[in-house]
């Protein structure tokens, strides 16, 4: 690990972040700058500042409430940021709408899963895929080539993508009918359709069993390498984050509380006293 | 796991439907032919199409795209004035042949897209909004609608819709046929949208409009485009209706129109096709067949919906669609895909 090469910033602040080796003279994929958002008198999240390398694992944690959604709630503007900047590859997303982010490329999972759980599983992940085709409405009503041309290659790759999960086979499942691991891996694989170069995972292990978490954890490191696009997950699983995350951030009552490699977050008084001191506290 | 379903192939299933309709219709050309169809079968038929249309393209923008228009009567009304008022001014009743085929399908066309005009200049600023607007907004379009039209009976000296005193002396051209013709594409076209990476985007914003925005949906695009769709098949519905009573009255567009409109999508189901077709049917018919039943038609509209919200919500069909090709393929017909097994 080191210290992210200051040359390539394109304004420069100060940065206390970690990014592995092989991203490190890079543009990063995110920078995130005094990024924060008040929630009327509440301030949810304060003074956030986050680098994230082009083929980072980084994870986010924090006990409950310290505003790790509402970080992810702010890169894919769902809430428009009260301060701060947030660049994407180098550009900054001021302004974007969420749908605009996904284009730039962040895809995302939610907490309380939200799959189109009426439609089938090959819709879901179709609907990640739709930014790939681009037939007109006129030539989706009259059956032209292009439609029938697009939909295969989509069809073809969402069975691909389904398939990193083992379940090209659900394909024609109602999405909602499925199990609760299976939907979350299903948020993943719709999220990856949308071809993202940061994909943020919101508690992906929850709710799984160890091995289901042991099978998710792999799989997470898969899609980086086979994708070689960025991570960034919230978690609670401690196994899980201290295992493939190369970077975590530790956030406390909306404040960055400490950073650095699982090393050096699992020894930091201040992580131990705010989240895993108070653990024990409440066991 | 290789158990796989028998699989008809797309031009098969094509070939299937259309072999249907066109049996329809030659069965439709027949009946009237020998005159089996009396006037009043004849009258009741194009009601029930008419219906089937109004019901079909309101159930794109509730069923499918899950928002609550309460103004399609007000859509209807634009298109049977526009249809209405464009016959009678290229004098389609002097004509006949060919060029009268191509004037009734112009006037369709036109009232249509004069329908998905105002479709579009309402739909852009109340469904920008999250929230509940659009219902308020075309509750009121629908009453403008209706009190324009009774109030602006002449505009720069030309008589335009004749305000309160309706608008009469409209070509007669609805028949069984066309209206059958309408049925056919409007559900056509409905399908073909809604089976499309566009359809697919309108159902992922009733399903979750967070998550559609975060998988690059741009959602107000696509609530505009579900809304004009459904507001332009509403015109054709118009210009049909139009051209079936010969005459227009304002009064004839009110909300309780757009209530039973709503009534029938319900009923059918949001979301099925099918039940919208079955429903409109029912619901057209059913009034005819009991005469004296139609003083109580509101109560009993009402007294059904709450059941229907008490004992299945869903609707009649949930959201089935029919599907002859699904059916057969049930049954064993067509081929066994030899694809790869590769889920593994
Ligand atoms: N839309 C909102 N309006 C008002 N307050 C909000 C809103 N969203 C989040 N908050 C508040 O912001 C704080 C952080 O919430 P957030 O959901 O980000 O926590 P979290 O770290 O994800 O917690 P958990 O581990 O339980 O998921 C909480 O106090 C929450 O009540
Ligand atoms: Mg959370």
């Amino acid at each position: 690990m080191k210290r992210y090469n200051e040359n390539t910033r394109l304004v420069p602040v100060p940065s206390t972040s970690v990014i592995p080796d092989r991203d490190v003279g890079k543009l990063p994929i995110l920078e995130c700058r005094h990024l924060g958002i008040d929630f009327g008198g509440l301030t949810a999240v304060s003074d956030f500042n986050l680098t994230i390398g082009r083929t980072e694992i980084a994870g986010l944690i924090g006990p409950n409430g310290a505003g790790k959604t509402t970080v992810f709630n702010l890169l894919t503007k769902v809430y428009q940021p009260t301060r701060g900047i947030i660049m994407l590859d180098g550009v900054d997303t001021a302004g974007m709408t969420t749908a605009q982010v996904n284009h730039a490329g962040i895809a995302r999972t939610f907490q309380n899963i939200r799959l189109f759980s009426r439609l089938s599983v090959m819709d879901n992940v179709l609907i990640g895929l739709q930014d790939s085709m681009s037939y007109s409405l006129p030539a989706a009503i009259l059956r032209l080539p292009s439609y029938w041309k697009q939909e295969k290659v989509a069809r073809e790759r969402a069975l691909e993508l389904l398939s990193i999960f083992d379940m090209a086979d659900l394909a024609d499942h109602e999405a909602g009918s499925l199990p609760y691991g299976a939907q979350r891996r299903l948020e993943i694989v719709r999220a990856l359709g949308t071809n993202p170069s940061l994909l943020l995972l919101d508690e992906p292990a929850a709710g799984m069993n160890p091995s289901e978490t042991a099978e998710l954890m792999e799989n997470i490191v898969k899609i980086r390498d086979t994708f070689q696009i960025a991570v960034m997950l919230i978690e609670h699983d401690m196994s899980l984050v201290m295992n493939i995350c190369e970077g975590i951030c530790v956030l406390n009552f909306g404040k960055v509380i400490a950073k650095g490699t699982a090393a050096d977050i699992q020894n930091n008084p201040d992580v131990i006293e705010a989240y895993l001191g108070k653990r024990k506290e409440g066991e | 796991m290789n158990q796989r379903k028998a699989v008809l192939p797309m031009s098969a299933r094509y070939l299937i439907n259309a072999a249907l309709c066109l049996a329809l219709i030659l069965g439709l050309k027949g009946l009237s032919a020998s005159g089996l169809l009396s006037d009043y079968f004849t009258k009741i038929l194009i009601l029930v199409g008419i219906n089937i249309i109004l019901a079909v393209s309101l159930n794109v923008a509730t069923g499918y795209l899950g928002q609550l228009p309460l103004g399609h009567a007000g859509f209807m009304a634009v298109g049977a004035y526009t249809g209405g008022i464009f016959l009678k001014s290229v004098n389609a009743a002097a004509m006949s042949g060919a060029p009268l085929v191509l004037t009734i399908a112009a006037a369709i066309l036109l009232s249509g897209a004069v329908a998905a005009l105002f479709g579009v200049i309402i739909g852009v600023p109340a469904l920008r909004l999250k929230g509940d607007y659009l219902a308020i907004i075309t509750l009121g379009f629908g009453e403008i609608i209706r009190v324009v039209i009774t109030n602006i009976d002449s505009v720069l000296g030309f008589d335009f819709t004749y305000g309160a005193s309706g608008l009469k002396r409209i070509p007669k051209f609805t028949g069984a046929l066309n209206v059958f013709l309408c049925v056919v594409m409007t559900c056509l076209v409905i399908h073909m949208v809604m089976k499309s990476r566009h359809g697919r985007s309108i159902l992922s914003i009733r399903e979750n409009e967070i998550a559609a925005e975060s998988c690059g949906v741009n959602t107000t695009f696509y609530k505009v485009m579900a809304f004009t769709m459904s507001a332009f098949f509403a015109g054709v519905a118009g210009c049909l209706y139009a051209g079936n009573l010969g005459s227009l009255q304002p009064g004839g567009f009110g909300f309780m129109k757009s209530i039973e409109i709503l009534v029938m999508v319900v009923l059918g189901g949001m979301g099925s096709m099918l039940g919208s077709v079955v429903s409109a049917t029912v619901l057209t018919i059913l009034p005819e067949a009991l005469r004296s039943f139609d003083r109580y038609r509101m109560v009993v509209y009402s007294a059904a919906l709450i059941l229907m919200m008490i004992f299945k919500p869903s609707g009649l069909f949930g959201d089935y669609d029919f599907s002859l090709s699904r059916i057969l393929e049930k049954l064993g017909v067509g081929k066994k895909p030899a694809g790869k097994e590769d889920a593994r």
